[in-house]
């Protein structure tokens, strides 16, 4: 009875769990900026959330579609994984997944980290991009907020209900 | 407590940029430093940074592995009537290339910045989060 109460309050913790995590990793690209040999790491938020919220249903029982990012889209020329570079995507660019990263046991929403796409390569081999960082790290600490937002808004709501004032 | 990292991270890049600013500023004050009575004139110092993993995957901070001398041959200036000048009249001077270590700061301070912007937003959203449900 109460999880359908609780649900939604449910998918919203998790997405900040995962948004704090992506702040982070993006919090070390930038901090690495100007480490030779250091690889940017960033995470697909969109299909993180998916992966964690797998079994989330709606209130009223029915799945909630989720469509993939722009980010997400990877295009490959000569086996080699393109960038959102092309595809005009600036706040995130494409990821190519690890499959060697674990996800923490469980399930406490860690997100599974991929390796950011070089936009431009350097000689010493940091793939950092220090803009495209700092406006993810934007982007993200605004979303970060937002979720935040959602959560409270959520709670007010639940004790309105409750409380019938 | 994820968010808490950051200020570790962040923490371990502002310091490592602040060393390498200091080399900076002692390669600067140096510029026309000469050769000492040992006959070796100063030379110029950079700081070599490091990846250091910091719990969770994906969470690296920075270090200063190591502080490397140029080795590049000292500026020689003709300057017989200096007391320093060696047999032939050459007076050497410090390897430091000024240019060169301008270019350095700017980046340093600018990547100090930045790190500090980090924890900035960091420490906001954190102030956010403790106010939840409030």
């Amino acid at each position: 009875m109460l999880e359908t109460l609780t649900n939604q309050l449910d998918f919203q913790s998790k997405a900040l769990v995962l948004r704090a995590e992506r702040q982070r990793v993006l919090a070390s690209n930038i901090a690495n900026a100007d480490t030779p040999g250091y690889a940017a790491r960033d995470m697909d938020f969109a299909s993180n959330l998916r992966a964690a919220t797998g079994e989330f249903t709606g209130g009223s029982g029915q799945r909630l579609p989720m469509t993939a990012s722009s980010g997400s889209a990877i295009g490959s020329v000569g086996g080699m994984p393109t960038i959102g570079l092309a595809t005009g995507d600036l706040g995130r660019g494409g990821f190519m997944p690890v499959s060697t990263v674990g996800r923490l046991p469980g399930g406490s929403g860690a997100g599974e980290l991929g390796y950011a796409v070089q936009t431009q390569p350097s000689m010493d081999g940091n793939s950092v991009d220090l803009d495209r960082e700092r406006a993810t790290f934007a982007d993200n600490a605004v979303h970060y907020e937002a979720t935040l937002r959602f959560i409270n808004g959520q709670a007010k709501t639940l004790l309105t209900a409750i409380q019938g004032q | 407590m994820s968010m808490f990292s950051i200020f570790n991270v962040s923490g371990s890049a502002v310091s490592a940029q602040s060393q390498r600013l200091n080399a900076v500023a002692s390669n600067l004050a140096n510029v026309e430093a000469v050769a000492g009575p040992d006959g070796k004139a100063y030379k110029a110092r950079q700081v070599v940074f490091q990846t250091v993993p910091m719990g969770d995957e994906g969470t690296a901070g920075v270090k200063v592995v190591q502080v490397t001398e140029s080795q590049a041959e000292g500026r020689k200036v003709m300057d017989p009537s200096n007391p320093s000048a060696d047999a032939e009249g050459y007076v050497t001077h410090s390897n430091v290339n000024a240019v060169e270590e301008m270019v350095n700061m700017i980046s340093a301070s600018r990547a100090y910045q930045n790190n500090i912007e980090v924890m900035n937003t960091a420490k906001t959203l954190m102030l956010k989060t403790l106010q939840m449900g409030q």
